[in-house]
């Protein structure tokens, strides 16, 4: 018995060290074949590499998106899907396990590097530095080298105030003023923070009573606090709309079991609450992912023109470019009439005309027949007086921007954004 | 602003209703580790009774289907743990920390990586009217508590009721003193004529089926959602191997570390609501970092641990034996 479980064990390891070498062998034989990544353009061995904060394999959430964003780009260029190289799992904690994911797609041949989470952007900018003949696109970031290494990221906020129209009039309908919102952060973030003040915007054009009940639950994904958060805010504040700016569905579940009514986030989630999410704020990551990976590879191997051909060190796209944009709304159960403004403001921010952090408001005048007239009244933006500086709350101007003023500075909604509008409470 | 007595009301309720898995979880340990094995693998535990109870339920459209399959998936879970540390005498801890490796796999496999779209609770009747509140009849009108206490599922008053009844089998009953007979001395009671290996294996397997009855429970709290990029069981199995300590392997007593535990856990959500609602006596919840709330529960375990170490003779009720493996021919 115990010859034969000896004999197993010796076939196993040799079996396994056979499949290691053959693996190693493999690695060599490719980095040989493409010692350099200098790949001229067009030719079918350009290599995309990524790094992943999950998993490929999800079928919803941040990594989810992205890798769609990625595959797609890929397909719609006709590139081979095996030439996507993948790293999976690296936390974005570790600038060390992020600097070995890049080396390890590098060493496998890619020619661009995608690292999707904040957390990667030392890693990169270091890497940048010492693989100039790699391209690095770094998202949700704000460093770059005006060669190889560009950020991008996407005007969200436009397509939270989408969202935002859609639960001020579902407000107004049911006659309920109060809204909740399940944020993983609130002022210690741009992200959010500007999310959460373009959902209100959003809803107060359509309901201008309408108030914004905040509740945080301090990370970006957890699904037990998200539900608990999410009926919080039913119980306590009798929310009729609840919208979200965290991983899961649980907040638009947690809206249908109480007969409320939801505006998700990231992918259309009417599929999972369909008696209560009327739209969601989305992405559409392969906009980008196609632009970048066509101005890569029209850079003929010269890794240095990568952002003079994106045209800037920082790529930040909106409705307009269709990077962002409200899914399609769940018309049985939204307001009447909702659809018809959604559109007719979607075209607004479209057109460059008007953008949500200006002082400028919107109103709408609907006639009978569901015509709708877009109203500008030149009104100040107002804060609810206070700022988050260096973790304290401290009192700040409460005009942000005269009436008739143009909008906030893209920085400030990318990076620096640390207020609430008014009609927003925390709690 | 809402009704203060409402307010309090709900974060009371809530903290039973979310955090019912965690006693689940504890009293499964606490059966497990009285008969001297220490299990570190509820966590994966937890999350296999989970996922298969929730499937099986759904394609049965039946509760007490889904909760026989949790209880056994996760049985199995047990069973190999007994094989590997009773029989093949692996050390504990590290076969602990396999079966949490291994469950939080299979669960990421099984819900994610084979790309199945499974069906959301809403399609099974039964799961969701087993879920739905079961008021008490006249206990359930009392104010505050009536809500708070008296109007849960059903599993809620399984759960209680198991622990105490899991406290009575220890200590009232024959087989019970024999179980601590074995996690204090298994050479004593094996030379009384006990059978050690048999009470070992029971027990490993019935204690983590218990966890899986836990994991079915989180299951239905998140209405058999995979959105999401995290387990259902998200660390409740880590708690409750936490909460064993706190109770002093005391299954009653775990019922309260429950509530106390999750008060912090539903405090979090609730700081805003309730510093809102009350200004002025507690308003300064909302200073409170969210760290903070997070990290309370052990902080409050490392002082019980402390307390417990100090008065170590008299009360510890930590089974003598527990996790050393026992081997008949050193006896």
């Amino acid at each position: 018995m115990k010859k034969i479980l000896a004999l197993a064990l010796a076939a196993a390891m040799s079996l396994s060290l056979a499949a290691c070498g053959g693996g190693n062998n493999g690695g060599n034989n490719s980095a040989a074949s493409n010692p350099s990544s200098a790949v001229p353009a067009g030719d079918s061995d350009f290599k995309v590499g990524a790094i992943y904060i999950t998993s490929q394999n999800d079928m919803a959430g941040y990594t989810f998106q992205h890798h769609n964003g990625i595959t797609t780009a890929m397909k719609a260029l006709g590139l081979d899907p095996a030439d996507l190289i993948i790293v999976d799992g690296v936390p974005d904690t570790d600038d060390t396990a992020v600097a070995t994911a890049i080396d390890t797609v590098v060493n496998q041949g890619a020619d661009i590097v995608f690292g999707i989470s904040f957390g990667y952007i030392n890693a990169m900018d270091e890497k940048a530095a010492q693989y100039p003949d790699v391209i690095f696109s770094h998202g949700t970031g704000y460093m770059a080298n005006d060669t190889n290494f560009n950020n991008y990221f996407g005007r969200i906020y436009q397509a939270r105030y989408l969202t935002g129209i859609a639960a001020g009039m579902k407000s107004l309908e049911l006659g309920n003023d109060s809204i909740g919102y399940v944020a993983a952060y609130n002022r210690q973030y741009a992200e959010t923070c500007s999310g959460i003040n373009a959902f209100a915007l959003g809803a107060q054009s359509a309901n201008p009573d309408a108030v914004v009940h905040v509740n945080v639950i301090d990370t970006w994904g957890d699904e037990a606090l998200e539900r608990q958060a999410a009926q919080a805010l039913i119980d306590t504040y009798n929310c009729g709309v609840i919208s979200q700016h965290c991983d899961s569905a649980q907040p638009q579940l947690v809206a249908q079991e109480n007969n409320a009514f939801g505006c998700g986030y990231n992918s259309d989630m009417t599929e999972q609450a369909p008696n209560a999410h009327l739209t969601s704020a989305i992405w559409h990551w392969n906009v980008y992912y196609q632009t970048a990976i066509e101005a890569a590879m029209a850079c003929n191997g010269d890794a240095s023109k990568f952002v003079e051909n994106m045209g800037g060190n920082a790529y930040y796209a909106g409705l307009a470019e269709g990077f962002v944009d409200a899914s399609p709304l769940n018309e049985a159960i939204a307001a009447p009439n909702t659809k018809a403004v959604m559109d007719a403001v979607r075209d607004l921010m479209i057109s460059g005309e008007w953008d949500v952090f200006s002082g400028v408001k919107l109103s709408y005048n609907i006639s009978d027949d569901g015509k709708v007239e877009i109203v500008k009244l030149d009104a100040p933006l107002y804060s609810d007086g206070v700022e988050l500086k260096d973790g304290v709350l401290v009192d700040r101007d409460f005009e942000i921007v005269p009436a008739g003023g143009p909008s906030v500075d893209d920085g400030v909604i990318k990076g620096s954004m640390n207020y609430n509008v008014a009609g927003v409470i925390e709690g | 602003m809402s009704d203060p007595i409402n307010v309090l009301t709900l974060f009371l309720f809530n903290i039973v209703l979310v955090n019912i898995p965690l006693l689940y979880g504890t009293v499964g340990e606490i059966v497990v580790e009285k008969s001297g094995s220490l299990d570190l693998g509820v966590e994966g535990t937890m999350a296999v009774g989970a996922i298969f109870g929730y499937l099986a339920g759904c394609a049965a459209n039946s509760l007490a289907v889904g909760l026989l399959v949790s209880f056994l998936t996760a049985g199995l879970c047990g069973l190999l743990f007994a094989v590997l540390t009773v029989s093949l005498q692996a050390n504990q801890n590290v076969t602990g920390l396999t079966i949490t490796t291994f469950g939080l796999g299979l669960y990421f496999f099984v819900g994610k990586g084979m790309g199945e779209r499974w069906p959301a609770m809403t399609s099974s009747s039964s799961l969701v009217g087993g879920y739905a509140a079961l008021e008490i009849p006249g206990l359930s009108k009392l104010p505050v508590i009536g809500k708070a206490l008296f109007s849960h599922n059903m599993l809620v008053y399984l759960g209680v009721t198991m622990a105490v009844l899991v406290w009575w089998y220890l200590n009232c009953t024959k087989t019970g003193l024999r179980l601590r007979a074995v996690g204090e001395n298994p050479g004593a009671a094996d030379s009384v004529g006990v059978n050690t290996l048999l009470y070992k294996y029971v027990h490993l397997i019935l204690g983590s089926g218990i966890m899986g009855l836990g994991g079915f429970y989180m299951a239905l709290y998140m209405s058999g959602s995979f959105e999401g990029s995290n387990c259902w069981i998200n660390g409740y199995g880590w708690i409750a191997i936490a909460l064993v300590i706190f109770a002093n392997w005391n299954p009653v007593l775990a019922v309260l570390g429950t509530l106390v535990f999750g008060f912090f856990n539903t405090l979090q959500i609730y700081s805003g609501a309730l510093a809102g609602t009350f200004p002025g006596a507690l308003g300064w919840l909302s200073t409170v970092p969210a760290q903070l709330y997070k990290a309370l529960p052990f902080i409050i375990t490392a002082i019980v641990l402390i307390a417990s170490s100090v008065r170590e003779k008299e009360g510890s009720g930590q089974p003598a034996a527990l996790g050393l493996n026992y081997f008949r021919e050193e006896r």
